[in-house]
């Protein structure tokens, strides 16, 4: 789920005299949490497969309407078994991935041989996205986690207000209404590699086409028992040559 | 100059909108009028233009109608989808309908469907987007087929293929996955039926079944309900075998006993 500026302005007038509000000198309130994200991704998309997770997300952070960074790497490995994919706000994507690192160093450190699996790495992710929630002061993502430990698959997603859940395939942003559709009539469990990379290219193109804050620049993740690789950045052919495209009032002239 | 003198001098009309906004603000809710929450697709193939639609009809978070005709009849040969308030969609067909009809007799020939699609986004232009009518129209005329999308405010599209409504991101994922240009009919009325099936499943405004209708030069096929996922499953969902139940006792009391038939007289007609 994705929120609108207008909902959460909708809370703000509700939570303005909660916490995160403090009285300055000239006796005005001053809100002082996120409102609005500014530097946003956009769509990630992740599935299972027959070895492991696929997460594919493309490079871009836009600045409101402007395409204002392209080379943005927006899924990143935590740990040995999992990898991370974000949409939304991407400053507090990177604090969120800063606290993951802690998190999975801290665990490194203990040195017991046991390291964070993906369950629990979404667990301490919902965790955190609950509670800036409730203080009014979200973390203005939609985070996808994927991960392979001991044999078993695991992909998540969490939003901003802490909503959760894990299933076969997962997309925030368009992705959700132009991703999902494609995903759950054909994926299979079974899926190989080049399938699986093959059914993301078919969605990542859609959503080339249909969201404007996109671009033909992607990276795709991919989590095994073996371990994380997050690929080299790629582009995917596009067609724009349709016939009915070349002269659309051919039959009708002067139309408007 | 009071708003009012709009209308004497052959204006827009606002003298209703200060009012209503006071109404808004004061708390009165407006109706829920009959909305077509909805996925219509249409497609051009090698020998014409392919429209489908859902069949679902919201009021609100009701579903008020589980199967409605979302494509309206034009002309033999044109026929438009319709996405949005349903009233609308309806009456803007029909004056179009109305409309071509007449222009058909004037003319003495069949219609085109530039026609109809700039009778439509005159009208919808004129009313400034308050006629809430998103349509996909689709026909084939003397100059082949086509396919347009017309918006509330009057703007138009013309496109191999096309979707509207709440579901039209879902079916728009289809087409764009699997459109080629110059399908067949077969391909063409299974990539419409699948974007529709999309919009269906999953899209919560849209549901119920599939119409289709393919338009060619010999003329027209409306296929009513051509598919339909969504059937009620009417079973009790179980059944018990004879002598499941033990019967305890048994007593039978004859009512002839105790029953008195005695004759009486007709009643007054």
């Amino acid at each position: 789920m994705e929120h609108t500026i207008e909902a959460f302005k909708r809370e703000e007038s509700l939570g303005a005299r909660h916490s995160g509000a403090a009285a300055a000198s000239d006796g005005k309130i001053h809100i002082e949490r996120t409102q609005y994200p500014y530097v946003t991704g956009s769509s990630v998309l992740g599935i299972k497969y027959k070895d492991g997770i696929l997460l594919a997300a493309d490079m871009a952070a836009s600045y409101g309407s402007t395409k204002r960074y392209k080379s943005f790497q927006r899924l990143k490995p935590v740990g040995k078994h999992a990898v991370i994919g974000a949409s939304g706000e991407m400053s507090d994507f990177q604090q969120i991935s800063t606290m993951l690192d802690e998190l999975t160093l801290r665990d490194q450190m203990w040195d017991d041989s046991n390291t964070l699996g993906p369950h629990e790495i979404h667990s301490y992710l919902n965790r955190i996205m609950y509670q800036r929630r409730n203080k009014f002061d979200p973390l203005w993502n939609n985070i996808i986690l994927g991960g392979v430990k001991n044999g078993k698959k695991y992909l998540g997603v969490v939003s901003m207000i802490g909503v959760h859940f894990e299933d076969d395939h997962v997309a925030t942003g368009f992705g959700q209404h132009l991703a999902r559709p494609e995903l759950r009539k054909q994926w299979r469990a079974d899926m190989t590699l080049e399938e699986g990379v093959r059914l993301l290219e078919k969605c990542l193109l859609v959503l080339y086409y249909r969201d404007r804050s996109s671009i033909n620049k992607y990276q795709i993740a991919k989590v095994t028992e073996e371990g994380v690789t997050i690929s080299s950045p790629f582009a995917i052919e596009t067609n724009w040559e349709l016939e009915a495209f070349q002269n659309p009032t051919k039959n009708a002239e002067g139309s408007w | 100059m009071a708003q009012g003198d709009g209308a004497a001098l052959g204006g827009f009309d606002y003298s209703n909108c200060r009012r209503n906004q006071m109404l808004e603000k004061a708390g009165i809710k407006l109706d829920r009028y009959l909305k077509t929450g909805t996925t219509i697709v249409g497609l051009v193939y090698q020998d014409g233009v392919i429209l489908g639609a859902d069949t679902r009809a919201t009021e609100g978070d009701i579903v008020a109608d589980k199967n409605c005709e979302k494509i309206h009849y034009l002309a033999p040969n044109i026929y438009c989808c319709g996405a949005g308030t349903a009233a609308d969609t309806e009456a803007v067909t029909d004056m179009v309908r109305t409309q071509l009809e007449l222009h058909r007799y004037a003319t003495g020939r069949g219609s085109r469907v530039i026609t109809a699609l700039t009778m439509l986004k005159s009208h919808l232009f004129n009313y400034q987007g308050h006629v809430s009518a998103a349509l996909v129209l689709g026909g084939f005329d003397v100059s082949g087929p086509h396919l347009h999308t017309v918006y509330p405010h009057g703007s138009t599209d013309t496109l191999p293929f096309a979707t509207m409504g709440s579901g039209s991101l879902a079916a728009m994922s289809v087409f764009e996955a699997g459109f080629r240009e110059k399908m067949t009919k077969e391909e063409g009325m299974s990539l419409v039926s699948d974007a529709i099936c999309a919009g269906i499943f999953n899209d919560l405004g849209s549901g119920s079944n599939v119409d289709l209708c393919v338009i060619t030069k010999a003329g027209k096929e409306y296929l009513r309900n051509h598919m339909t996922p969504n059937q009620r499953v009417i079973t009790k969902g179980y059944t018990f075998k004879r002598g499941h139940t033990p019967i305890l006792s048994t007593k039978i009391v004859p009512l002839r006993d105790r029953v008195d038939v005695s004759e009486g007289e007709a009643m007054e007609e």
